[in-house]
């Protein structure tokens, strides 16, 4: 099979990447950033999603499937520059895979959509609304990319669409949302609150990736690993430096004094826990993770 | 610390407890067995020194396995809820975890957010109520919910409105309902007043005021009494005349477990009475 990764630099399109060349998979890429020491069977397209010359590797390469990765968090890029990349980077790929033939594509979301209340239930189905565009506003653009991938399913029936709504990952490579909070000299947690923190290591996630591809996945799923864990105990676990800070300091120490900087509606994920059921996506593709809770922290810890 | 705060008897019948615990004492909810230790040792406490609570009827309640516990509010704090828990953890065999259906506001303030939700305490939302279940754990209602609690001293053994939601969600996953009462909650923390401007400041539904001001609940022996479990025929599909004739079942059912309850609270000495 033929396929295409959007964002292919960043490090879990990296992974993936590797993993479908490994099961003899074609793979080809797009990003705006370079792969320096990318396979040589890889060839990477230095273009930009929503470009004019994106279209045209759709057009030449005609991919048979397209894992749609490009998207950006508040970590890496400013809020209009998020909803370019996120909202409309989505809707050109998949307005491009219906163009183009495209049999088969993955949207690449994140649990975080769900949104952090202290009303909302743990476990939450794929049916649950998406209120992260009220609870963290900085989230708005991921919310509406996830939403419009999900529109696909009918919008281009020929494109046979999955939306995974993936928990944070962890990993030896320190890289994504979870890792960066985590990242800091100290880490900003809020007195009284310790929520559950849901992760799953990142080849874990790059395995669910291939399953649902590989499994041709059709529908919304949650993709999780393990057990969740309370946020103290994953310090703990990975050796960091929690500091408590009582709410109403928190928005305020972010990015100062060894604090990760972070948008100050980010306090309602460190007050709440946002915890996904993911039995529909492993009754469909029959994924289980490999890494428990502690080999997944110990992996992070020790990279 | 943590460790040192819990008692022998607690932490023996931890390591029996029926919740899968994975290698660091998590469970999947969250559920933690290093903060069970001193909760339970605090309830403990609670439950043979200073409340001295009798518990008539445990036998009804079911060994192992999803079960409802569902009983009448009093006292102005959810000190009921404590000692169901307790008397279900200390004197059952097997002893067994329950868990509450709390109160959105909790969650909402610092400390008690945390420790409810390592203690199993997660807040009343139906969505929690199945999962638990099906996990085949037992769960408590109070279908009075804050209202129950929210009960004057006058009114300490009559029940208020009954929700519905409760005998739905047993209908729907097969749970039995074993109705309770508990008796001296009301005389424990008698409540004369609701300070409604500082329930507005912590956002809960009411403040209680006793006549000698804080809610603390007095050294009053109570009882509980379990009654046998209830089954009903359903899916929970039912249109609402239907379960409000079952909730009307279990409502007098527990009337009269109240009754009876309060009978040999008197013969036994009422607020005087129990062992010292």
């Amino acid at each position: 099979m033929k396929v295409l990764i959007t964002g292919i630099s960043g490090s879990m399109a990296r992974g993936v990447a590797r993993h479908l060349l490994d099961g003899g998979h074609e793979v080809l890429g797009i990003d705006r950033r370079p792969w320096p020491d990318a396979p040589k069977a890889i060839e990477v397209f230095r273009v930009d999603v929503r470009k004019r010359p994106a279209e045209d590797v759709f057009r030449t390469h005609r991919p048979d499937a397209v894992i749609h990765l490009a998207t950006v968090t508040y970590f890496t890029a400013r809020r209009d520059e998020r909803t370019r990349i996120n909202l409309g980077g989505t809707q050109s790929v998949w307005h491009h895979c219906a163009r183009y033939g495209v049999k088969q594509a993955l949207f690449i979301g994140r649990h975080t959509v769900y949104g952090a209340a202290p009303d909302a239930p743990l476990y939450r189905t794929e049916d649950e609304p998406l209120l992260a565009g009220t609870t963290f506003p900085n989230l708005a653009d991921l919310v509406a990319a996830d939403l419009w991938a999900g529109n696909a399913l009918w919008r281009y029936p020929d494109v046979r669409t999955a939306v995974l709504r993936m928990v944070y990952t962890l990993g030896p490579s320190r890289r994504g949302t979870l890792a960066s909070y985590l990242g800091g000299d100290r880490v900003p947690t809020v007195l009284g609150y310790d929520p559950l923190f849901q992760f799953m290591h990142e080849q874990d996630a790059v395995r669910a990736i291939v399953a649902a591809l590989e499994t041709r996945a059709h529908g919304m799923f949650n993709v999780a690993g393990p057990q969740p864990v309370p946020l103290s105990f994953l310090c703990r676990a990975t050796g960091r430096n929690a500091v408590p800070l009582p709410g109403p300091l928190f928005p305020r120490m972010l990015g100062r004094f060894g604090f990760p900087r972070m948008p100050g509606a980010s306090i309602n994920h460190v007050k709440y826990p946002i915890v996904v059921d993911d039995a529909a996506f492993r009754e469909a593709t029959g994924f289980a993770p490999e890494y428990d809770e502690g080999e997944t922290m110990e992996a992070f810890r020790w990279a | 610390m943590l460790k040192r705060l819990t008692s022998p008897t607690v932490a023996e019948r931890l390591e029996r407890i029926d919740v899968p615990f994975n290698r660091y004492g998590l469970d999947p909810l969250g559920i933690s067995r290093r903060h069970l230790g001193p909760f339970l040792s605090m309830l403990e406490v609670f439950y043979r020194r200073y409340f001295r609570v009798q518990t008539v009827g445990l036998e009804h309640v079911p060994p192992s396995g999803r079960a409802m516990v569902v009983g009448n509010h009093s006292g102005g704090l959810p000190v009921d809820g404590g000692m169901v828990m307790a008397s279900l953890f200390l004197d059952m065999e097997p002893p067994r975890l329950v868990h509450g259906m709390v109160e959105k506001f909790a969650n909402n303030l610092p400390f008690l957010s945390e420790w409810f939700s390592r203690v199993g305490q997660l807040t009343g939302l139906p969505e929690h109520a199945v999962r638990m279940l099906e996990r085949e754990r037992v769960l408590m209602v109070f279908p009075e919910g804050a209202r129950g609690t929210g009960k004057m001293y006058k009114d300490r053994y009559s029940l208020v409105r009954f929700g519905t939601g409760f005998l739905r969600i047993a209908l729907q996953t097969g749970t039995p309902v074993v109705p309770f009462a508990f008796i001296g909650g009301g005389e424990a923390l008698p409540v004369v007043y609701h300070a409604n401007g500082l329930a507005k400041l912590f956002r809960a539904p009411y403040f209680p005021v006793t006549p000698y001001g804080l809610p603390v609940p007095l050294p009053v022996p109570c009882r509980i009494h379990y009654g046998a479990p209830m089954r009903f025929e359903g899916d929970g599909t039912e249109p609402d005349d239907v379960i409000d004739g079952y909730v009307q079942q279990v409502r007098a059912r527990i009337a009269a477990l109240t009754e009876e309850g309060c009978a040999a609270w008197e013969a036994a000495g009422g607020v005087w009475g129990g062992e010292r």
